[in-house]
């Protein structure tokens, strides 16, 4: 099979990481980009988020998604970026070789000189949270839901009840609400909200949509078709509370439980995950360990706002063109080791931190940014601090920790002059 | 008014009893029907299973079981090659943990001699760690039987079913029998839901149902079966492997909870036993769930619920009969009460791996009745399986997507199945009309993310290649429906 | 939004709806329903925000309309400009019935005063013509 090598830097996946990614790649030095996309149409998950909420910070304006994908797609149109859509990325090597199929043009070698992995992120299913009862018909992700009412344009039900408070869980109960079905309630399995609280207000509240928190669905009912679930409440263990099961007639159950990043590609090229996120191990470059290959957005760890996502795809498309460009003209690339960086590591109230390592050099006044996870509930004014060996090397105010929101620290000057006295160690981030 | 179907036999069930019955009758100049109730074949008993095909070490000397298990095993690994069924002679060790357990392998060892298995010996605690690292340390011993394997369990039924019905045999689904016309002692003819079918002989092979069946002919009317539900955990692929068959010393609630791998790679753990009153209830239960995973921990230790992608249930058709001077058996006789019906009824593990043997037993039935089973010259024994793409060479897939596009689009990522091999699942001899038909015969959406990619995708296609609206598309037959409308319409 | 009383006061707490923030804002209110202090904002927008949801509380209503002769069968829509609360699953029901051509794009107004209230209902998507 022959190999095409004619392109810098192949994109894989056209959301708003992918989209970012392309732009930047070819701007940085005339790339030749492809960007490779499996739907038949750009903006990835965008199209089927049609809520406001997207570009407060990139357009200075609050977008529903698919407006939020246009205006990154208009850019991409007047590039000579090539794309192919409705076509899957079946494999991808450490040394970079990937294979496309499509029906139109079969299935194809290419062997770039650098991938951005922008593939997004899976959700977690009804097996994976070991949710006991039959297999009928009418058990749906939130996502998947979303994508029929929104975009093939079907309903699944008319009586729901959603499982999760998540974000996509609370937007499904209101847009089911406006198509005329009947969302009985959404539950929730931890004491607080997942999602954000304006989405409680906007999409709950606004539309008589009752939460039970502590709450979670113990059996399903109907072996054809869903014909009912088990509620029963939970302790702050999470264990169930015996006596307290009460059914809820319904056809349809939702499950919003939680987002997974997509890694079946990073896997097959031996990119290194980091168990936290379930995501590639980054660099503040977006490179993951593998030489060549970027990760950006939701395939390295889950983002709350997409404009945070955008931006990381460009610095992944950045870096992916510079160093096509160094691999073109054979020149050397600074070893690792010798480049000044610190390593952050998860610690106190911290779930999971990107990037995982962050360099010094090569800033060109580019911003870095750093997200962190919370796993703690603290409505309170908050410390987060950035420690070596408990002695704490830079330290910020925030208002609060909610697992619902990332926190996102644009590294200042003088953060950076902190970081740097600590080079090449391993620090823990801590929010107390 | 509609013409009667009328048959020279009809075999009621298409579960793996019934589809290699029909394939063994496609060999003979007969006219041959399937009556299933379901939408699909092998959608009871005989896909909800461990899938082993089990030695024969186990069942009681002198029983049905017995023999049948112990032929049946020889049968199966001549059959697979001809029928492209993925079958593998991994072996199974049934393993004893402290003294009690370890004096108990030499009477097991000696059962299974009597049987007529071959190659069964007793391993040492160091011979059974070496081949199973993942054991607990507290093992003592185990019995060795080589010649048991593990089977891809739908395929075992789909592929003598597909083989009957090229060569002949009428397989009519979504026919319930409902009623039965028994004439001068004679069964006549039994209504279904698809409509009145007459035959000379009939074979119930109705698994759960099959007293049901016996009781509308008025035979055995003390025969009952009840469903026992057997649970089950499949784990992903990359988490731990086992080489051959891990079984618990037996009880009297059966061989206990096992643990071995599936000819797909994952894992799988199972099957618990509890009677239930439902006999269509096929949930899984959080007893169930915990059951299942502490009897598997006390084999391999680190087993880890983490990861899990799966569950399912399987009900036994567990029935009462008793030969004498025997613990329960296979009840499989030429009716006495009523001519015309052979009855294949409480055919419970060693069920599976038994069906080719019973199937031979039934044409030895028929010939002792007086039927003339005269070989059909043209008969084909071969039949292949689709294709999987994702088990190509890059060279092969580039071939088989410029041959055919339809093989260029993927429907399911995870598993890699491609629109191609839906679009032959639609269009083969048993036709996949529903999404649990195509999952089994392709493996969509079995993998990470449990359908949520390929639920749109395949909907489409079905609706496309069957001429339905979305709406009408099911997951597994009447009553399962996916979608109820479209967006912008018939709100309720 | 929650009520408590405090003698003749009474003090409402809303979430801000404007950033996902969703300050908890606080609003004194007086003996005759006048603002009398605002708290809990991070930003002036908290104070914007509350004022006008104590007078006229206003929401944007995001949807679909079906497409005639698309690629697609909708076009994702919404009320750039919010509309009030009360309102909102009135136009969520007539919203169904309505349809469009292909073409759509952006920015295209599919209602331009409904009901006279200056609410619009404006695409936020694109669906070329097709299929």
């Amino acid at each position: 099979m022959e190999v095409n090598t004619d392109y810098d830097v192949i994109v894989i996946g056209a959301g708003p990481a992918g989209l970012a990614a392309a732009i930047e790649a070819y701007n940085e030095n005339k790339s030749n980009v492809l960007l490779i996309e499996r739907n038949d149409s750009l903006g990835g998950i965008l199209p089927q988020c049609i809520h406001n909420g997207f570009g407060a910070i990139k357009f200075g304006n609050d977008l529903p998604g698919p407006e939020y994908a246009v205006r990154y797609e208009e850019q991409l149109r007047d590039l000579p970026v090539e794309i192919m859509l409705d076509t899957m990325v079946v494999d991808l090597t450490p040394d970079l070789d990937i294979y496309t199929m499509n029906s139109t043009q079969g299935y194809r070698h290419f062997r770039p000189r650098a991938v951005v992995l922008a593939m997004g992120c899976r959700e977690r299913t009804r097996s994976q949270i070991r949710l006991p009862g039959t297999r009928a018909a009418g058990i749906y992700t939130a996502g998947t839901a979303q994508r029929l009412v929104n975009i093939e344009g079907y309903m699944p039900g008319n009586e729901i009840v959603i499982l999760g408070s998540g974000d996509v869980g609370m937007i499904m109960a209101r847009r089911f609400t406006i198509e005329g079905a009947r969302v009985l309630s959404v539950l929730e399995l931890l004491p607080y909200l997942t999602g954000l609280r304006r989405n409680f207000v906007q999409c709950l509240q606004d539309y008589d949509i009752p939460l039970h928190l502590s709450t979670t669905v113990n059996k399903i009912y109907g072996e054809r078709r869903v014909e009912g679930i088990e509620t029963v409440k939970v302790d702050e263990h999470l264990n169930h509370i015996s006596g307290t099961e009460k059914f809820i007639k319904c056809d349809t159950l939702v499950l919003s439980v939680g987002l997974i990043p997509e890694n079946e590609l990073s896997r097959k090229a031996g990119v290194q995950l980091d168990p936290h996120t379930n995501g590639p191990i980054v660099d503040s470059d977006m490179a993951t360990n593998v030489p060549g290959i970027y990760a950006a957005g939701n395939v390295a760890g889950i983002y709350d706002l997409v404009d945070y996502v955008s931006m990381a795809g460009e610095v992944a498309g950045r870096s992916a063109a510079v160093w096509a460009s160094k691999q073109k003209v054979a020149a050397k690339a600074q070893a690792e080791e010798e480049r000044p960086s610190i390593t952050i590591k998860p610690g106190a109230n911290v779930g999971s931190v990107i990037p995982q390592k962050v360099y010094f050099d090569d800033l060109d006044g580019r911003d870095i940014y750093l997200n962190m996870r919370p796993n703690a509930l603290l409505e309170r004014a908050v410390k987060v601090e950035l420690s070596l060996d408990s002695e704490e090397i830079m330290s910020f105010r925030e208002k609060y920790a909610r697992p619902a929101e990332m926190i996102i620290r644009k590294l200042k000057p003088r953060d950076i002059d902190k970081l740097k006295a600590a080079g090449g160690h391993e620090l823990i981030a801590g929010i107390s | 008014m509609n013409k009667v179907k009328k048959f020279d036999v009809v075999i009621i069930g298409a579960g793996v009893i019934g589809s290699m019955v029909a394939r063994e009758l496609s060999r003979y100049k007969l006219s041959v029907a399937v009556l299933e109730k379901e939408v699909d074949v092998g959608m009871g008993q005989s896909s909800s299973n461990s899938a082993i095909i089990h030695s024969g070490h186990d069942p009681e000397p002198g029983t049905m079981k017995a023999r049948m298990n112990v032929r049946g095993n020889e049968l199966w690994y001549k059959i697979v090659p001809e029928l492209d069924i993925p079958l593998e002679k991994t072996g199974a060790l049934i393993v004893a943990v402290g003294p009690e357990e370890q004096a108990g392998l030499y009477p097991l060892l000696e059962q299974g001699q009597k049987n007529g298995v071959s190659g069964l010996e007793i391993l040492s605690r160091e011979d059974v760690l070496s081949l199973e690292p993942h054991l607990t340390g507290d093992v003592t011993g185990a019995l060795s039987t080589p010649t048991a394997g593990i089977v891809d369990a739908f395929q075992g039924v789909l592929g003598p079913a597909e083989n009957a019905a090229m060569n002949g045999v009428e397989f009519i689904l979504n026919a319930e029998v409902q009623g039965v016309v028994v004439e001068d002692g004679t069964l006549k003819a039994v209504e279904t839901s698809q409509g009145p079918v007459e035959a000379t002989w009939f074979i119930n092979a109705a698994g759960i149902h099959s007293d049901e069946i016996l009781h509308m002919v008025g035979d055995h009317p003390d025969f009952h079966i009840s469903a026992r539900r057997g649970e089950y955990f499949v784990f992903d692929s990359s988490a731990f492997r086992v080489s051959n068959v891990i079984f618990p010393m037996p009880s009297e609630k059966g061989k206990g909870i096992l643990v071995t791998t599936t000819t797909h790679g994952n894992t799988m753990i199972g099957p618990n036993s509890n009677v239930i009153e439902d006999k269509e209830d096929h949930s899984v239960t959080e007893s169930g769930m915990s059951e299942i995973l502490d009897g598997a921990r006390r084999l391999v230790p680190m087993i880890s619920p983490r990861h899990v992608i799966s569950t399912f249930a399987g009900l036994r058709a567990t029935g009462n009969y008793k030969p004498p001077g025997h613990g329960k058996d296979f009840l499989l006789e030429v009716s006495k009460s009523v001519k015309g019906l052979i009855t294949l009824a409480g055919v419970e593990s060693p069920g599976y791996v038994s069906a080719p043997a019973i199937a031979e037993y039934v044409a030895e039935m028929l010939r002792g009745e007086g039927v003339v089973l005269e070989e059909k010259p043209d008969w084909n024994p071969k039949r292949s399986r689709i294709p999987r793409f994702k088990d190509m060479s890059h060279d092969e897939r580039k071939e088989i997507i410029r041959e055919n596009p339809a093989y260029g689009r993927i429907v399911c990522r995870c598993e890699e199945v491609t629109e191609g091999e839906v679009l032959q699942a639609i269009h083969s001899p048993i036709p996949a009309t529903t999404y649990d038909a195509i999952k089994r015969r392709t493996w969509l959406g079995t993998g990470r993310c449990q359908g949520s990619f390929d639920y749109p995708r395949t909907m489409e296609i079905l609706a496309r290649e069957l001429g339905m609206s979305m709406t009408e598309i099911t997951k597994k037959g009447p009553g399962s429906v996916f979608l109820y409308r479209r967006t912008k319409e018939g709100v309720v | 939004m929650k009520i408590s009383k405090e003698g003749d006061y009474r003090r409402r707490t809303d979430i801000c709806l404007r950033c996902p923030q969703g300050c908890e804002v606080e609003t004194l209110l007086g003996p005759n329903d006048e603002i009398l202090n605002i708290t809990g904002n991070k930003c002036k927008l908290g104070v914007a925000y509350v004022e006008q949801e104590i007078k006229d509380p206003r929401r944007v209503l995001p949807t679909s309309i079906r497409v005639k002769n698309g690629v697609r069968p909708l076009v994702p829509a919404w009320t750039p400009e919010p509309m009030p609360k009360g309102l909102l699953l009135e136009l969520a029901e007539e919203s169904r019935e309505m349809e469009v051509e292909a073409p759509v794009h952006v920015g295209d107004v599919i209602v331009d005063n409904w009901r006279g209230l200056g609410v619009r209902l404006v695409a936020s998507g694109h669906v070329p013509r097709g299929r």
